[in-house]
C-alpha cells in the first residue's frame, strides 16, 4: 500500500471538479419535494381556505417562481456545493484578515444543538426560558469584566450592525442633549474597519478620516484639527488592521470627551488584547466585540453572529430594548430604558451564539483568556518574522517592532519585480488548499495581504502556510505564468471582474438574471 | 484589416543612461549623444510590438519612416504603411504631426513609444479623441498612459485589438519641468488627458481599485459639492477630471484644463484668465474648488497657473475646497499635497491640514506643504 509522504510542507490540493448549477437551473416543472396534504373539510369549514382571509390587494396573481425539485436532488445539490467550498475547518484558516477566524470547539455546537435550545421560541414566557436568560445575563457579566463597560446587549447580529447601533446611540445621546443638529461629524481612521465610516455615514453623519503618520499611528496633529464642537463621536479600531496598537489612544479619546463627543471602540481586533487592555481605561464610552470571531462561535456567511455591544452606565438608558436583567430572584427582559433607540433586530439576538461564547469563556476562565491573547500575538509575530524572510514581502511602518494579532503585509516588491499581484497570489494559494483575502479597498497599502493566525493555529500549520507562500513567491520569480493562470485545481479558474462595478450586469435574484439574459 | 498607429520617439530614454534626467530639447539630445548615449526606444518598441505578431495578418501598422517605426515593423514582418517621412532628427513636432495624421486615418489604436515628453506631443496631436497606449522607453515616466513594461504594453494592445471587452479611461499626461529636475527639484505639471484601454494589471499606477470606481468616486464627490452649494456664492472650478464631474453633474459646459466660474448652479464664465478670476474674487463672496494632479499631488502652481498667488491672497484659506479621488490619495503614499504659487509667503500661509473631500460626505484630513 502506498504510504502518503507528509515530509514536505507544501500540500497539493484539488478542489471538487464540477460546476454545480444554480438550484433554479435544476428546476423541473411539476417536480415536488413535499406534497402538502389538502386541509381537511372540517378545518376548511372552520377557518376558510386560508387565502380568502388575506386582503385582495395583497394576494399574488401568479405563483412564485420557485425551484421545483425533489428532496433527494436538493440534498445532492447542497452536498455538492459544500464540496466545492474551501471551508474553514479543512484549511489553515488565517487568511481572512481583519476577520478573526479561529477553531470553533465542536462541543459548543453540540450544546447549541440540544433540544433545549433548538425548541425554544423567542415569544415564550420569561418564566419558561430562565436558563437561556441566565446564560445571556452571565455572558453580559463576563463581557463587562473583559471591557470595563457597565451593560451589554446582544441584539446586533454582527459587527457592522453593532457599529450601526453605536451610531444610533450617538445620535440619540446628542438628541436628548439638544446637540443633534450641531454635532454632525464622525471621526475615524483610515485603517479602522470600513464599517466604522460606512455605518455612521448611513446614519447621516459626515465622515472625517485620519491618515496614519510615518509610523502607522493615526496622525495626532490631524486628529486635533478634526475635533471640534461639531464632533459627534470618534469610531476607531485599536489595533487597526495593520496590527499596530496606538499607545496614545487615551489622548485621542480625552480630546473627544473634552469636546463633548463620544468615543466608540470597534473591538473586532480584540483577540490579542484579552486580559491585557480594556475599553474603559482607554476612555471609551461604548465598544463591541464579535462573539462569532473573538469568542469562537462560528463565523461564516454573515451569521449567525453576535455583535455584543457594551456601554458605560450613563448610556445604558439608550440601549436597544429589551436587555436581559436579574432582580435577585429571576431573570427578565427589561424594557425600562427611557431613551432607548428601539430595536435593531427582531427579538433578542442569536442566543445560540451567546451560549457558545459563554461556554468558551467559562472553559478558559480569566487566565485562559489571557493565554489566548498571548498565543495569538506569539503566533502572529512568528508568522510575521518568517514571511519577512522572503524578499517578496514587506510590512510598512514601525520596523523592527512587534505587531499585535495581525499584520497587513504588502507584496509591492513582488509586483514590481515580477508583475505578479497580491490578487494573483491569492488565486494560486487555492491550488494548495488554502486561501487569503486581499483586504479592503482602496489599497492604502499597495498589494496587500492581511493575515491573522489566532491562537488556534499550531506551529505545524503556520509552517505549512509559510512554506506555501514562500513556494508561490519563488514561482513568481521563476515561473510567473503558472501563477497568472491559477487556480489550476478549482472548479472555476478565473472570474472576470470587469462587470463588478457595472450595475447593468448585476443579477441579485434569479428573476433579474432571467430578465437580463433572455 | 484593423489600422494600428505606431510612433516611436527613437531618442526617448537616451538622456537617462548618461545621467541627463530626460532628453527634451535639441541641445540636451546633442549633449547625450556626445556623452555616448545609445538609442533605447527602438529596442524597447520591438519588445512591445512583437507581442502583436499573433494578429499580424489582421492588422496594418501606420507609422513614420525609419526608426520612428517603419524599420521595426518591417523587421518583424508586419503590413506597414508609412504616413510621414521623418527628417531623421525626430522632433516633438514630427510626433505631433504623425499623431494627427493617424487620427485622420482613423486608427483603432495609436501606440507610442517614449516618455512623458512623447506623451505630451501625442496629446498635442490628438487630444483625448482617440484611443492610445504608451510603451515605456523614456527617462521620465510619470504619466499613467504607459504600461508597466514594453511587453505588458504589447499584451494589452493585443487584447484590445482582438476586441476584448475593455474600459477606456482618461489618464493624465504629466511631465516634470526638466530644467528644475536637473537641479534636483522635482515638479510635475498636468498637461492633458489621453484615452487608454484600461486593465489594472498592465498599466502604471495600478494601486487603485477599478476605473469605474474612480468615475463613480468622482461623481459622488461632485454630488456632495453640488448639494452643498450656497446661493449667491461664486464657485471657481479648477482644472481636472475630478472637478469636471461637478460641471457634468450640473449639465454645464466645461474646460478640462481651464478654470470655469459658476454661481447659482449656472455658468458665469468659461476658461477664465487670472484677471477674470481676480475680478470676481475681489468683489464677491467666492470659493475655490481644486483637485491635485496625479503622481506628486500638486494642488496649485502646476497646470492651474490662472489660480495665482494674487488670487489666493484674495480668496482666503478657508474658502479653498480640495477634492480628490481616493486613488490619488492612495498614490501619494502618505506624502503631503503640494503647493507652489511662486510666492513663498503665500505657500507658507497655505500649509497645514485640510479636509480633502474624497466621497459623498466623506473627508480625509490631509497635510498640504509647499512644493
Amino acid at each position: 500500500m502506498k504510504r502518503i509522504d507528509r515530509n514536505h510542507k507544501v500540500r497539493n490540493f484539488h478542489q471538487a471538479k464540477w460546476d454545480e448549477p444554480i438550484i433554479f437551473e435544476l428546476s423541473q416543472k411539476g417536480e415536488r419535494g413535499i406534497l402538502v396534504p389538502e386541509a381537511e373539510e372540517e378545518i376548511v369549514n372552520k377557518v376558510g381556505d386560508g387565502v380568502s382571509s388575506i386582503p385582495k390587494a395583497m394576494r399574488r396573481k401568479e405563483l412564485p417562481n420557485l425551484p421545483e425539485i425533489n428532496q433527494k436532488r436538493v440534498l445532492m445539490h447542497y452536498l455538492r456545493l459544500s464540496q466545492e467550498t474551501l471551508g474553514g475547518d479543512f484549511n489553515v484558516e488565517i487568511g481572512q484578515g481583519t476577520c478573526t477566524v479561529k477553531y470553533n470547539p465542536k462541543i459548543n455546537d453540540k450544546l447549541a444543538s440540544t433540544e433545549k435550545m433548538t425548541e425554544l421560541h423567542p415569544l415564550q414566557d420569561e418564566s419558561t426560558v430562565q436558563g437561556i436568560l441566565e446564560i445571556m445575563y452571565k455572558t453580559d457579566l463576563c463581557m463587562r469584566e473583559i471591557s470595563g463597560m457597565d451593560q451589554f446587549t446582544f441584539q446586533p447580529g454582527g459587527g457592522s450592525q453593532a457599529i450601526m447601533t453605536m451610531a444610533s446611540l450617538v445620535r440619540m445621546y446628542h438628541r436628548i442633549n439638544g446637540e443633534e443638529d450641531q454635532r454632525d461629524e464622525i471621526i475615524t481612521t483610515i485603517y479602522s474597519h470600513p464599517s466604522d465610516a460606512a455605518a455612521p455615514a448611513l446614519k447621516g453623519y459626515k465622515i472625517i478620516n485620519i491618515m496614519p503618520d510615518e509610523n502607522g499611528y493615526p496622525d495626532y496633529e490631524a486628529f486635533k484639527k478634526a475635533v471640534s464642537e461639531r464632533t459627534a463621536a470618534f469610531f476607531v479600531a485599536n489595533p487597526e488592521d495593520t496590527g499596530i496598537f496606538n499607545p496614545r489612544i487615551k489622548e485621542f479619546t480625552d480630546l473627544v470627551t473634552k469636546a463633548g463627543g463620544l468615543n466608540c471602540y470597534d473591538q473586532a481586533n480584540a483577540n490579542g488584547l484579552l486580559g491585557v487592555t480594556r475599553a474603559k481605561e482607554a476612555g471609551f464610552h461604548m465598544c463591541f466585540f464579535n462573539l462569532h470571531k473573538t469568542f469562537s462561535t462560528p463565523h461564516g456567511c454573515g451569521g449567525p453572529g453576535s455583535g455584543a455591544l457594551g456601554v458605560v452606565k450613563e448610556l445604558k438608558p439608550y440601549l436597544p430594548k429589551p436587555i436581559v436583567d436579574f432582580n435577585g430572584e429571576k431573570y427578565f427582559l427589561n424594557y425600562e430604558l427611557e431613551n432607548s433607540i428601539g430595536k435593531v433586530r427582531i427579538f433578542n439576538g442569536v442566543p445560540q451564539a451567546v451560549l457558545k461564547a459563554y461556554a468558551w469563556i467559562m472553559s478558559l476562565g480569566a487566565e485562559g483568556l489571557y493565554e489566548v491573547g498571548k498565543i495569538a500575538v506569539l503566533n502572529n509575530n512568528y508568522l510575521f518574522k518568517k514571511l519577512l524572510e522572503h524578499k517578496a514581502v514587506d510590512a510598512p511602518y514601525i520596523r523592527g517592532k512587534q505587531r499585535v494579532e495581525q499584520v497587513r503585509y504588502t507584496l509591492e516588491k513582488l509586483t514590481e519585480d515580477t508583475g505578479i499581484t497580491s490578487g494573483d497570489v491569492a488565486r494560486r494559494v487555492m491550488d494548495f488548499g488554502m486561501h487569503y483575502w486581499t483586504s479592503h479597498h482602496p489599497y492604502y497599502i499597495p498589494e496587500p495581504i492581511t493575515l491573522e493566525p489566532t491562537e488556534s493555529t499550531s506551529k505545524e500549520d503556520l509552517d505549512e502556510y509559510i512554506a506555501t507562500l514562500h513556494h508561490i513567491f519563488d514561482e513568481a520569480y521563476e515561473n510567473p505564468e503558472i501563477i497568472q493562470g491559477a487556480p489550476h485545481r478549482s472548479t472555476i479558474h478565473q472570474v472576470d471582474e470587469s462587470s463588478f462595478d457595472d450595475p447593468e450586469k448585476w443579477a441579485p435574484t434569479w428573476r433579474v438574471y432571467l430578465r437580463k439574459t433572455k | 484589416m484593423k489600422k494600428v498607429g505606431l510612433i516611436i520617439n527613437p531618442v526617448a530614454g537616451m538622456g537617462g543612461r548618461v545621467g541627463l534626467k530626460g532628453t527634451d530639447g535639441v541641445n540636451i539630445l546633442r549633449k547625450a549623444i556626445k556623452l555616448g548615449a545609445m538609442k533605447e526606444a527602438p529596442r524597447k518598441a520591438l519588445r512591445g510590438i512583437e507581442r502583436l505578431l499573433p494578429i499580424k495578418d489582421d492588422i496594418i501598422i501606420l507609422t513614420c519612416s525609419g526608426d520612428m517605426g517603419e524599420d521595426q515593423c518591417k523587421g518583424l514582418g508586419f503590413n506597414v504603411r508609412v504616413i510621414l517621412e521623418s527628417s531623421g532628427n525626430t522632433t516633438s513636432r514630427e510626433t505631433m504631426i504623425g499623431a494627427s495624421i493617424m487620427e485622420e486615418k482613423k486608427v483603432e489604436l495609436l501606440i507610442f513609444v517614449g516618455g512623458d515628453g512623447t506623451a505630451r506631443d501625442i496629446y498635442k496631436g490628438v487630444g483625448n479623441r482617440i484611443v492610445t497606449l504608451g510603451i515605456p522607453a523614456g527617462v521620465k515616466i510619470h504619466s499613467p498612459v504607459y504600461a508597466n513594461t514594453p511587453e505588458k504594453a504589447g499584451d494589452l494592445a493585443l487584447l484590445y485589438l482582438k476586441g476584448e471587452n475593455f474600459v477606456v479611461k482618461e489618464e493624465e499626461v504629466i511631465d516634470i519641468d526638466e530644467e528644475a529636475f536637473r537641479k534636483n527639484e522635482v515638479r510635475t505639471r498636468l498637461f492633458g488627458y489621453l484615452k487608454v484601454p484600461y486593465k489594472k494589471e498592465y498599466l502604471q499606477n495600478k494601486k487603485a481599485p477599478t476605473p469605474l470606481k474612480e468615475e463613480e468616486n468622482q461623481k459622488a464627490i461632485a454630488l456632495d459639492i453640488i448639494d452643498n452649494m450656497i446661493d449667491g456664492v461664486y464657485y471657481i472650478i479648477g482644472p481636472g477630471t475630478t472637478t469636471r464631474a461637478i460641471m457634468e453633474g450640473l449639465n454645464l459646459p466645461y474646460t478640462l484644463l481651464g478654470v470655469d466660474i459658476i454661481k447659482d448652479k449656472k455658468l458665469i464664465k468659461s476658461d477664465c484668465s487670472e484677471k477674470d478670476i481676480l475680478q470676481i474674487v475681489s468683489n464677491s463672496k467666492s470659493k475655490l474648488i481644486i483637485t491635485p494632479t496625479g503622481g506628486q499631488g500638486y494642488l496649485l502652481g502646476r497646470g492651474n497657473q490662472q489660480i495665482s498667488d494674487k488670487v489666493i491672497k484674495k480668496i482666503e484659506k478657508e474658502n479653498i475646497y480640495i477634492i480628490s479621488s481616493n486613488r490619488k490619495i492612495v498614490e501619494l503614499g502618505g506624502k503631503p499635497l503640494l503647493i507652489y504659487t511662486g510666492d513663498k509667503d503665500i505657500d507658507l500661509m497655505l500649509e497645514g491640514y485640510y479636509r480633502v473631500k474624497v466621497g459623498y460626505g466623506i473627508d480625509i484630513m490631509y497635510r498640504v506643504s509647499k512644493g
